[in-house]
């Protein structure tokens, strides 16, 4: 019998995590630069350009591994709408990762700015084009907040009150020494 | 695995979780400005030029009547060695541009507005773009974004006779003793009878980067090769200085002087109301010339945003922060006349 994994590949927890710090800082740069004029505005927005450019890669690494390496299963006893939910809201942080950076540098490209280390333009200069990805890249961004708010508060919800061992699953600590049976 | 929680501990674990996400979310609310003391932003600044001058989908919310027109950049050579910056050492660099008057109405007078400004768009061939928004006074009255946000608020026109209360912007000045250079400039100030004849000035300083990594700060400006005439009292004509422009235009290109100002080690580098003294360095960087202007808020220029943080590298910001704002306004303004452009068909 094969066996099932107990816990994510320690690759898709690295990347997990160091995505999810990157991910919280640019929502928090994102939201404050775009209130801001003084020169903290100026270097938070070439950072977000930078953060925004680094998270595209990663996340094109990351959904190539969710493809390809087993994934623990949600335990057997969760009922059936917190799976679809579980399911639904991982499938729409996916989404919203790889469309975020991909809005952004078209977003760029189309309102006629210069882009960062010459990247090419995805899309032509076109400024009504720009207002819908402008605005997309606005409200996007809360909506991703909000789903990492709940998937930040079912995590903690596996972890300290169903304590089923699906936080522990992607524990950013290495899990290989540990007893299966050990206390979350 | 341990078992899941029931009861009281389940209640009181449910409560801490809500709570440290509520602390995330409010954390969230605070850095975008939507909790917490209420601060000067770019949305601000462009809604009380809105307020002032009132609303006109699809213009820029400042600088809002203006031409576009396209030509190229001479380089010298002579900044070279200060910048690494391609500009300062191609032979000819493609230049679009845009000549306005200042204001956020676009219907204004062209005569009935003191302030004039060009903004240029240079690309040169190793594909980096510069882009410069410049204006006739050499200083601004203020230093900082909330000054300036008190002079706007102080201009304000009033109700009764459509211009400034004379005793508010007076207070003003008072209030702000570094407008000093400003107000002598705006005493001596004979407007010119052209955008062909007339100055304009980066305002902020920049610091130019060579090869080495040396940085020089400078200050720049655009200077007339054609001869100064003033204009003269009465003009009827609301569409004067775009009319002059494209007659002048017909005739042959208009060219000025690219020169950079250098400054020495005890000058302002970070505060553009207070002027460097006459003597300072200057080195000429090239001639601009314009060949051709396009209708009324037609052409290149005008899905542009003339960010005067878009630098090429080379050319490096001060830490001026009236040069973070413009750069923070001229984005909100891009924003709002894209999204107007978008949702209302509305284009200048």
């Amino acid at each position: 019998m094969k066996t099932v994994p107990v816990a994510f590949h320690p690759l898709a927890r690295l990347l997990h995590w160091l995505m999810a710090v990157l991910i919280l800082a640019m929502l928090f740069v994102g939201v404050s630069m775009i209130s801001d004029l003084s020169p903290r505005h100026t270097w938070l927005l070439s950072l977000h350009k930078a953060i925004g450019l680094a998270l595209l890669l990663l996340v094109l690494v990351r959904i190539v591994l969710r493809l390809t390496v087993p994934h623990p299963p949600l335990p057997a006893d969760l009922p059936t709408v917190q799976r679809l939910a579980a399911g639904a809201s991982h499938l729409l942080l996916y989404g919203l990762m790889l469309a975020m950076p991909l809005i952004g540098w078209g977003m760029l490209s189309a309102g006629g700015y210069p882009l960062p280390l010459h990247l090419p333009a995805l899309l032509p200069h076109d400024l009504q084009l720009y207002a819908v990805l402008r605005q997309a890249h606005g409200w996007l961004a809360y909506v991703l907040f909000a789903t990492v708010l709940v998937h930040l508060g079912a995590a903690l919800v596996h972890g300290l009150v169903r304590r089923d061992g699906v936080l522990r699953s992607m524990s950013p600590a290495p899990l290989r020494n540990r007893q299966a049976n050990d206390q979350d | 695995m341990s078992t899941p929680l029931h009861g009281r501990p389940r209640a009181l674990r449910l409560a801490a979780i809500g709570l440290g996400l509520s602390a995330l979310a409010a954390g969230f609310a605070y850095a975008a400005g939507w909790i917490g003391s209420e601060r000067l932003t770019p949305k601000r600044i462009i809604d009380t030029f809105e307020a002032q001058a009132g609303h006109y989908p699809g213009y820029r919310k400042n600088h809002a009547k203006g031409l576009c027109v396209s030509g190229y950049f001479l380089s010298s050579n002579q900044a070279a060695s200060l910048s690494r910056a391609r500009v300062f050492s191609q032979q000819r660099v493609q230049v679009i541009g845009r000549f306005a008057i200042g204001g956020s109405n676009p219907y204004s007078a062209d005569t009935s507005v003191p302030t004039r400004s060009l903004a240029l768009q240079l690309s040169s061939d190793d594909g980096q773009v510069w882009r410069t928004g410049m204006n006739t006074p050499p200083v601004l009255a203020v230093n900082t974004p909330e000054a300036f946000y008190q002079q706007v608020l102080a201009m304000t026109p009033a109700p009764a006779t459509g211009k400034p209360d004379p005793a508010r912007v007076q207070a003003f000045f008072a209030a702000h003793p570094e407008s000093a250079a400003f107000r002598q400039w705006a005493k001596d100030y004979k407007a010119p009878d052209s955008f062909a004849n007339s100055s304009f000035n980066s305002i902020n300083a920049f610091a130019l980067v060579d090869d080495a990594g040396n940085r020089q700060y400078v200050r720049w400006s655009l200077l007339p090769q054609t001869p100064f005439a003033a204009l003269q009292g009465q003009v009827d004509d609301r569409d004067y200085l775009q009319h002059d422009l494209q007659q002048r235009l017909r005739q042959g290109p208009l060219r000025w002087t690219l020169r950079l100002t250098l400054a020495q080690a005890a000058d302002a580098v970070d505060d553009p109301s207070q002027p460097w003294p006459a003597e300072r360095r200057s080195v000429d960087a090239g001639t601009l010339v314009i060949e051709q202007v396009d209708g009324p808020e037609q052409g290149a220029c005008r899905d542009l945003n003339f960010d005067p943080l878009i630098l090429p590298s080379g050319i490096e910001p001060s830490a001026d922060p009236i040069l973070a704002a413009r750069s923070a306004a001229y984005a909100e303004s891009f924003n709002r006349r894209s999204r107007e452009a978008a949702q209302l068909g509305a284009r200048p």
